[in-house]
């Protein structure tokens, strides 16, 4: 890749102890524009806390997170999502209760400039802004293939959709940067080929960063450009597809002695 | 033609069904009372519930933005109620020698004390919110208890000098023609009383427009995002103290205008009528009616201030009953084989209006 | 000295808080419910004391041991009628069936013993200890009170600690599903919980109206709040908390009461919980919960 461009994420030497015990320790990673890049490890090999540091869930006890050249030390959960870090959750965190297209606008929550003032009266700034996001937002769930399901409690929805109408809610913030923790996670062999075409499609068209993190060695090796390995909450290694296929001590992380 | 059908497609959408049904309730129940009221057809003991169910309702619509779309148990609504019972009656005296018209007195009595529970809420609502859960639940408590005892304690005169204000023991001096207008313990005395059935009936109009317009909006998207997962709406942008504020905020506000309505209704009113069963009477509407059912709770109340009238005849077992069937709806509501019933039920009537819509076409 | 003696009186008032509170937290621990009705059950535990001394001429043992009996039953079947068949609601159809509890209660004793005023006979006697030189009094009922939160607190502890019985609440509260496979009743390890909380409220009951006589329907709804206040103040669910919230809670009412305003007392408990919260969150010694993301 274009090493002279500055990444859209940058993460130096981060770590993170809960009470004594180092979850993750220096753990380095780049991610430019228009990249897929996956992190996998073993179970508890801490990817899942490296994406609640990335997001503010947690504070990292050390390292820094560079995000599109900026510190991001102070930054909180919704400045970060703010700054253009969207995620989706690996135990599924949708709204609900709450409709399918409302699950997206929430997304948009922040592109809306209306006051509450200007709701309660319903003035023309509310109806344009609402007509607007609803446009979008129903645009958003035909690219993921939920537009029927619109009208449908998002809580009643199957498996499947329910990831992907959480990467729609992720996408609907405008992001730079796309976290998605197992996304394919439930899905059967057909519905992981569809997640796969999804996720090339979104970085094409909406020419965004994604970092995943995913169990799925089909999903992972057929889409990501390269892939972090995360062992022990260090990094184990990192490198292209093949590269990593070949690497003897991720097999060994993998398969054991 | 086209136009005209889209018109009535939106009127039933799920936004504007359960809306169009709160308002038709709330204004064919007005009309029907009028006409009663007209023919002379309407006991002297309803004429005298007629105001207080209107406080009642205000005050459980705005609980029920805050217990049932924002997801947070709050005990505390009675205090609000007080803040605006007591800070209504205070203006409404003062301004009882400039403004003779009753109304506008009242209605700006019930702005003040709407604004003014608000600024409670405000800044109750700053340390509480950060609370989850039943220790919230037991804060609001306290809240509503310690407003309650601060009133009792309170001592307020209006002279020619303007507000007089004393505490713990009446030390009011007032300059001759000046009168107190809430005494400690004693509440306030020598009221006007000038709250009426229809300014309570444009309040509940008033109050279901802003819940409704809130909750379809940017601002009630969040709230229910923060109440279905904290976190998730993090995530995606919303800062849930700002968010949570907002509806705690606006239910206060609700509960100040209606205890507006409800303090100038009344000769006399003492600050214990605020306390802990009151807030838990509103409790019990709201969640009777069902959590996030505005219709449902404009339902509850009516029929709960209802019962026990209507259940006089049985003279002293009419609490009793009362509470049975509290504990009955509640067994009943949740109970597995009467959800199932139910569900069928609603089914096959959604089913027939599609049947019928498919007709239509 | 005179602080000495307010300190006792609130030493002593608040044992009573935190016999009620012990059975609100047990009951929060386990069925994770918050039982409103408490208070009244208390209520009437004093009520039964009352006729069995009074109607009935019984002995002060055998009145509270009777009122015990007959709190503990309520306790059990209001578990069994009310409350078990909602195991599965959210906890707010509970809390409103509690407070449908509480009613019935309250509108039951109104119905059958209210007719005209009850004052509670003494049950030990008006002598006192006196200390320095009779400077410092302590009535022999309020040694009795606090000897017998004290008491009640060990045998409690001891209960929860040591027996199979108490392994299994402890089990119920941690992890009711596990506590199932683990072939636990879980449903009669709640019957017992609602035992023993209703059981210890009439003795607090009796302790309450030898302190303050007079009996009322609604006498147990202030010291059931205050009681709830103190449990979480405490930490609910945690039993030390209950007792130590509990008696801080009487003292801070107490002082308060002697020394800004009789009238404001309630305001300034209240008060103090809040700090308190906002302090530490889940109260003095309650547990921190931490969602896993």
């Amino acid at each position: 890749m274009s090493e002279n461009k500055i990444p859209v994420l940058e993460v130096i030497d981060l770590g993170i102890d809960f009470g004594g015990l180092t979850a993750v320790n220096d753990f380095n990673l780049k991610v430019y524009n228009n990249e897929i890049v996956g992190l996998i490890g073993p179970n508890g090999a801490g990817k899942t806390t490296v994406f609640n540091m990335l997001t503010k869930v947690y504070q990292p006890s050390r390292g820094t997170i560079k995000f599109c050249g900026q510190d991001t030390a102070r930054m909180s959960v919704v400045e970060m999502n703010k700054a253009g870090i969207a995620r989706t959750f690996q135990n599924i965190r949708l709204f609900s209760n709450m409709s399918v297209i409302d699950n997206v606008k929430i997304g948009m929550n922040n592109q809306i400039t209306y006051n509450n003032v200007e709701a309660v009266l319903r003035l023309p700034k509310y109806r344009e802004q609402e007509a607007k996001v609803t446009e979008e937002a129903m645009e958003l769930l035909r690219i993921f293939g939920l537009d029927k399901d619109a009208d449908l409690i998002a809580g009643n929805l199957p498996y499947g959709a329910q990831r992907r109408l959480e990467i729609a809610r992720a996408m609907a913030t405008k992001p730079k940067l796309l976290l998605l923790d197992e996304p394919a996670a439930g899905m059967n062999p057909q519905e992981t080929a569809d997640l796969m075409d999804m996720i090339r499609f979104v970085r094409d068209h909406f020419h965004i960063a994604i970092l995943l993190i995913e169990h799925d060695m089909k999903l992972v090796m057929g889409i990501c450009e390269r892939i972090s390995v995360l062992n022990y909450g260090m990094l184990l290694a990192e490198g292209t597809p093949a590269e990593i296929q070949a690497n003897p001590q991720v097999i060994k992380a993998y398969l054991g002695e | 033609m086209k136009t005209n059908k889209n018109f009535f497609a939106k009127l039933f959408t799920r936004e504007y069904r359960s809306r169009l049904i709160s308002f038709l309730i709330i204004i064919l129940g007005y009309i029907v009372i009028e006409l009663l009221m007209a023919t002379g057809n309407l006991s002297s003991m309803f004429q005298s519930l007629l105001v207080p169910v209107t406080c009642y309702i205000v005050a459980a619509l705005g609980l029920n933005l805050n217990v049932g779309v924002s997801g947070e148990l709050n005990l505390g609504q009675a205090g609000f109620m007080c803040i605006g019972a007591f800070a209504g009656v205070c203006i409404s005296g003062a301004l009882a020698g400039v403004i003779s018209n009753g109304i506008i007195r009242l209605i700006i009595a019930i702005i003040i004390g709407a604004l003014l529970a608000s600024l409670f809420g405000i800044l109750i609502g700053i340390p509480v919110l950060k609370l989850q859960g039943d220790y919230l639940a037991i804060v609001t408590l306290a809240f509503g208890e310690i407003i309650k005892s601060l009133i009792n304690n309170v001592y307020v005169g209006f002279d020619s000098n303007g507000f007089q204000f004393s505490f713990v023991e009446n030390k009011l001096k007032l300059a001759p023609g000046g009168k107190a207008l809430i005494s400690g313990p004693m509440g306030a005395t020598g009221t006007q009383r000038i709250a009426t059935f229809t300014v309570g009936v444009i309040l509940i109009l008033a109050a279901l427009t802003i819940i409704y317009n809130l909750i379809y909006s940017r601002s009630g998207r969040a709230i229910q995002a923060c109440r279905d997962n904290r976190i998730a709406a993090e995530s995606v942008g919303i800062h849930v103290a700002n968010t949570k504020m907002l509806a705690f905020v606006v239910s206060a506000a609700l509960a100040g205008a209606a205890g507006a309505l409800y303090g100038l209704n009344y000769t006399t009113l003492i600050p214990s009528k605020f306390g802990f069963n009151l807030s838990i009477l509103i409790l019990v509407y709201v969640v009777l009616g069902g959590l996030g059912n505005m219709t449902g709770t404009i339902i509850s109340t009516i029929v709960l201030v209802l019962l026990p009238e209507l259940l006089r005849g049985l003279q002293d077992y009419r609490m009793i009953i009362y509470s049975v069937i509290l504990i009955l709806t509640m067994i009943l509501s949740n109970n597995e084989k009467v959800k199932t019933f139910a569900a069928g039920l609603r089914k096959k009537l959604t089913r027939n209006r599609t049947k019928e819509a498919a007709a239509d076409e | 000295m005179a602080f000495l003696s307010y300190l006792i009186n609130g030493l002593s008032l608040g044992s009573v808080y935190a016999i009620i509170a012990l059975g609100y937290t047990m009951v929060y621990g386990i069925a994770k419910m918050l039982n409103f009705a408490h208070g009244d059950i208390m209520m009437v535990g004093a009520f039964v004391a009352f006729f069995a001394l009074n109607s009935f001429g019984l002995p002060v043992i055998v009145s509270v041991v009777l009122s015990m009996l007959a709190t503990t039953v309520l306790g059990v079947v209001i578990e069994r009628l009310a409350y078990k068949p909602l195991r599965q609601a959210t906890s707010l159809s509970v809390l409103i069936t509690a407070i449908g509890v509480s009613y019935f209660l309250q509108n039951g004793a109104q119905l059958l013993w209210s007719s005209s005023t009850k004052v509670f006979p003494s049950i030990i006697g008006n002598g006192s200890l006196k200390l320095f030189g009779g400077q410092l009094q302590i009535s022999y009922l309020t040694l009795v009170t606090i000897f017998v939160c004290v008491a009640v607190m060990v045998c409690l502890t001891l209960f929860i600690n040591k027996t199979k019985t108490g392994m299994a609440m402890r089990a119920c509260s941690e992890d009711k599903g596990a506590a199932t496979l683990m072939g636990i009743n879980v449903n009669s390890i709640i019957s017992i919980t609602f035992a023993i909380g209703s059981g210890i409220a009439a003795l607090a009951a009796v302790l309450l109206c030898a302190t303050y006589p007079t009996l009322s329907p609604t006498l147990g709804s202030m010291p059931g709040i205050k009681a709830f206040t103190a449990a979480v103040f405490g930490g609910i669910g945690s039993i030390p908390g209950a007792f130590l919230g509990g008696l801080l809670l009487g003292v801070i009412e107490i002082l308060s009461k002697a020394y800004v305003s009789t009238q404001l007392s309630d305001a300034i408990v209240f008060a103090v919980l809040i700090i308190v919260l906002l302090i530490k969150p889940t109260g003095l010694l309650g547990k921190k919960l931490s969602e896993k993301v």
